[in-house]
């Protein structure tokens, strides 16, 4: 039906707040970035000065390696750990209900309750080194999370543990999407188990991989809360991500612009992720 | 090739019975069609043979050996799924190639198989394509390929023909005969279309319920069917199959359709087509099954042949099909449907005589349906 | 996959639910650790093991998280800020759902040129970074005068809900039955007539499944929170990690647990509750594009 007044009016407001808190917001702080701002907003024109600062902060440095560091573990381990799982509670398990509900709850939970539930767990004073001693293994040392170059795995295990059953449930509908009389033709074909699964099933799997890909690279570039309530960037500055830089130099350094800058590098990230996935799905809908 | 042996093969899924002893001796290079309604079961005896699930009771034998609970890939056995069951990620001689690749044999045997194969069924020119971009037709033959590059000791096709549609059906009907002769091979095939059934088959399994009604050859399922359940599903239009009453008229035997207290109809049947245990039943009550072309249009009313009686009747409806009529008179308060050529000169509430083959009569208990030999 | 075992004791099956169940273990291992140590004294938790049921049972360490632990300056315990979240989600996923069927509805059943691109751009906005709105958003609320305050929270989150609601009504509007509402319009039904008798009333699911997400999202929510609120105005979540991370004094690990469960409770019920609906929830998000 054609859209009359009514609905277009209606939803402009939707439109007008979508085009001026998003796309507007993220022009002026780019905008921002390319200006001299320090604990405000200023408009004159700075060029790209604020990306050369921000390119020889060590502060940045830090904060990009661990992302690449993060990512990539995140990314490999839950997407590894969550097909795992998909595979074992698809061979019809008695209880599959209550496995599945046991691996997806954390996803329930805010980020800022799980960093504080490993944030001690880990601890080597209170948590498994101090238990584990308590228990009679003395030599047993964990002291990751107070350790510079090892906190940053500490995230990737609190990230992966929130993070699993959400993988697991997209593969899961995925193995269960494919079509079981292809299953069989494989097995009379005389595959075993595991070549069924290699040979047949898993490549028939490859937009939930994409998927996958897509929404936990996503994850990890934005992820904020996670390591502020498990390291509270620390050690030091140890695990330091471009989430926490922006938000330290934007609030507490007033280097506006610097913090802006980096903001405008996270959303260019994204996008490089992103943007491909959903120009693909719009061009499927549009085709049907 | 081989020889398949099922011996009271039994299925049941907690309390509900699908297959009831089931059991069924195939010879080497025969090719038995598993037919019946949906629901009959056939599907779960097809994978109960396959390995896709175990019996809950009974053995399955193939050239002598149990393989009741060997796993599918062992058995050496190769099947055609309805949905043909390609792998959607690999190409048409990758798929033909899989299953000889699963069984280690070597990368240029493997590739001759396949290519041989492919010339077999002509689709030496899709080789390289992936499924989704074959139609229904050219997806048929790469599962068929699939399955037979192999040669396998049995081969099991599941409903193949249901997803195509009707001109491609029959074509490809007549290229599964054709092959089935040039390879020789053991053949166990389900359909719920009794034609196909008809046409494939060396001999048929009809099934109802998870019971076997009836094995036998075609000939014998059409024309001896051995209750009135394989006489209503085999043959369109289907048997005839009317309630009637053995009465004694002067000293020789009749079927009398009388329906509520109208006029009555009689076969008159001559004492040598009257078996002993149909006589038993003088004075009972049996369903009388009769095919509509066992029929012919007695115009000039000339009088019954041996092995025939004659009839007169009502006509009801007039059905013309092109190849035929299909005419439905009225016997004793009864619809009884009879195939006449496709010329005649009809009305309806005319009313004509025809001459019945008794040779082709079948009589059935009126409360088990059992055939009365 | 594989064909029922006729035998329950085959090695295979018993290595799958051996593995299955360690892993279930440890991922219920956190979430028991906080609620065994959240009944423990301090000098129990120092002193002893973090997997151990407590020796000492005691609630102390709840009522001090709910009302009587140091957050910031306040010595109130966490309760203000859990009745904070609420005042904050409540409307928050009220407003955020009833604008993403509106959307959905608009979206789906009318043509307009751009339609489609439109829904793209509210699209993006579910997966862009926040941090790059942050500076921008906070000049807007001083300059709407609801800096610093719950309404201004509900805002934020609407305005960053509605990506996400759109997408969840318009793909759910967009495998409507056509029938129903083309036979609607044809008995007279306006526009709002197809929306509250047709499209509404058979909307059960996705309300629920909407409701569900926004509920857990915005409960759960950080950045906007920290970012955006005063310490009259924290939401949970900014208060728990004040909690927590406050560098003075002696670390109460119980009392952080506590805290901590206290902040999960709502969302964990939901879950509970909900099973299949937030399932559908993730999934609709990453599936369907």
């Amino acid at each position: 039906m054609r859209a009359g007044i009514l609905p277009k009016l209606l939803i402009s407001p939707s439109v007008l707040l979508v085009l001026v808190s998003v796309y507007g917001f993220i022009m002026f702080t780019i905008y921002l970035s390319f200006t001299g701002s320090t604990l405000l907003p200023s408009y004159s024109w700075a060029g790209t000065a604020s990306y050369h600062r921000l390119f020889g902060l060590e502060n940045w440095d830090v904060s990009l390696h661990n992302l690449v560091v993060f990512a990539t573990l995140y990314i490999l381990v839950a997407g590894v750990l969550g097909l795992a799982l998909a595979i074992l509670i698809d061979q019809q398990v008695r209880g599959e209900g209550l496995f599945r509900s046991v691996f997806l709850y954390p996803m329930a939970l805010s980020l800022i309750v799980t960093g504080t539930a490993w944030k001690w767990l880990l601890d080597p004073g209170v948590g498994l080194e101090h238990s584990l001693h308590d228990l009679g293994w003395e030599s047993f040392g964990f002291d990751w999370i107070k350790d510079g170059d090892m906190a940053i795995y500490c995230v990737v295990i609190a990230a992966v543990w929130q993070t699993t059953g959400f993988v697991m449930a997209l593969f899961l509908a995925g193995l269960r999407g494919v079509d079981s009389e292809v299953v069989n033709a494989a097995r009379i074909d005389g595959a075993r188990p595991w070549q069924v699964y290699w040979r047949v099933i898993i490549p028939q799997l490859g937009p939930m991989f994409v998927s996958a890909f897509v929404i936990l690279a996503h994850m990890a570039i934005k992820s904020y809360d996670l390591v502020i309530a498990l390291t509270n960037g620390g050690p030091g500055r140890s695990t330091w991500l471009p989430s926490v830089f922006m938000y330290q130099y934007t609030f507490t350094r007033n280097e506006m612009s610097v913090g802006a800058a980096s903001a405008v590098l996270m959303l260019g990230a994204i996008s490089i992720v992103v943007l491909p996935y959903l120009v693909g799905e719009y061009r499927k809908a549009k085709n049907g | 090739m081989a020889s398949l042996d099922l011996a009271h093969v039994k299925k049941s899924f907690g309390n509900v019975q699908i297959l009831h002893d089931i059991s069924i001796n195939l010879q080497d290079g025969e090719f038995l069609v598993l037919v019946g309604p949906s629901g009959c079961g056939k599907s779960t005896l097809m994978n109960i043979i396959a390995g896709l699930e175990e019996p809950t009771g009974g053995e399955v034998r193939l050239d002598g050996r149990d393989i009741t609970q060997v796993a599918p890939a062992d058995r050496n056995v190769s099947m055609v799924f309805q949905s043909y069951a390609l792998y959607p990620n690999m190409t048409v001689a990758k798929n033909i190639e899989f299953p000889l690749e699963m069984r280690k044999v070597a990368k240029s045997v493997r590739d001759e198989r396949v290519h041989a194969v492919a010339k077999l069924l002509q689709i030496e020119h899709l080789l390289q394509r992936k499924p989704r971009q074959l139609s229904g037709g050219q997806r048929q033959r790469v599962a068929i390929g699939r399955a037979l590059a192999r040669e396998p000791k049995l081969y099991l096709f599941d409903e193949p023909l249901s997803n195509l549609d009707a001109q491609l059906r029959v074509d490809m009907r007549t290229e599964i005969k054709k092959l089935h002769q040039r390879l020789k091979a053991t053949i166990v095939y389900v359909t719920h279309d009794q034609i196909e059934a008809m046409t494939l088959a060396n001999r048929i399994a009809v099934m109802n319920h998870g019971v076997l009604q009836q094995l036998g050859t075609p000939w014998e399922v059409y024309n001896r069917p051995a209750n009135t359940f394989v006489a209503g599903f085999m043959g369109s239009p289907r048997m005839n199959l009317v309630k009637a009453r053995l009465v004694s008229n002067e000293g020789a035997l009749a079927l009398e359709f009388r329906e509520g207290g109208g006029e009555a109809v009689h076969f008159a049947l001559p004492p040598d087509r009257v078996s002993p245990a149909l006589a038993a039943r003088a004075g009972q009550d049996v369903i009388a099954g009769l095919r509509p072309e066992a029929v012919t249009l007695n115009a000039d009313g000339r009088p019954a042949g041996p092995g025939q009686c004659a009839v007169e009747a009502r006509i009801e409806v007039i059905e013309p099909t092109g190849a035929d009529t299909l005419v439905v008179v009225d016997l004793g308060g009864h619809e009884f449907t009879v195939r006449l050529e496709p010329d005649v000169v009809l009305a309806p509430g005319q009313r004509i005589r025809f001459l019945v083959e008794l040779g082709k009569l079948v009589c059935f208990d009126a409360t088990s349906g059992t055939r009365i030999d | 996959m594989a064909s029922a075992a006729t035998s329950r004791f085959d090695p295979t099956r018993i290595l799958l639910y051996a593995l299955l169940g360690v892993l279930a273990v440890l991922f219920l291992m956190p979430v028991y650790v906080m609620l065994d140590n959240s009944f423990k004294t301090l000098d129990e938790i120092r002193g002893g093991n973090l997997m151990a049921l407590p020796h000492d049972w005691t609630i102390a360490p709840w009522t001090a998280a709910w009302s009587t632990a140091q957050i910031g300056v306040q010595p109130t315990g966490l309760k203000p800020y859990f009745t904070n979240s609420f005042l904050l989600v409540v409307p928050a996923v009220a407003i955020s759902t009833l604008i993403g069927a509106l959307n959905g509805y608009i979206l789906t059943q009318f043509k307009f040129r751009g339609a489609d691109l439109l829904f793209a751009a509210m699209l993006f906005s579910v997966f862009m970074p926040f941090q790059i709105v942050l500076i921008p958003m906070a000049r807007t609320l001083g300059l709407l005068g609801i800096a610093g305050t719950i309404k201004g929270l509900v805002f934020v989150n609407v305005v960053y809900g509605i990506g996400f609601t759109t997408l969840f009504f318009r793909n759910y509007y967009a495998a409507f039955p056509g029938e129903l509402i083309r036979s609607a319009r044809m008995d007279g039904a306006g526009f709002f007539g197809v929306l509250w008798r047709i499209l509404l009333p058979n909307s059960a699911p996705i309300v629920v499944v909407t409701v569900i997400w926004q509920f857990t999202n915005i409960w759960n929510e950080f950045l906007f929170g920290a970012s955006f609120s005063n310490y009259k105005s924290y939401p949970l979540t900014v208060a728990l990690n004040n909690l927590v991370n406050s560098s003075t004094g002696v670390k109460e690990y119980n009392v952080h647990f506590a805290g901590a469960f206290i902040a999960a409770i709502p969302t964990l019920v939901v879950y509970l509750v909900s099973g299949k609906y937030f399932v559908r929830g993730l999934m609709a998000g990453s599936v369907k594009g």
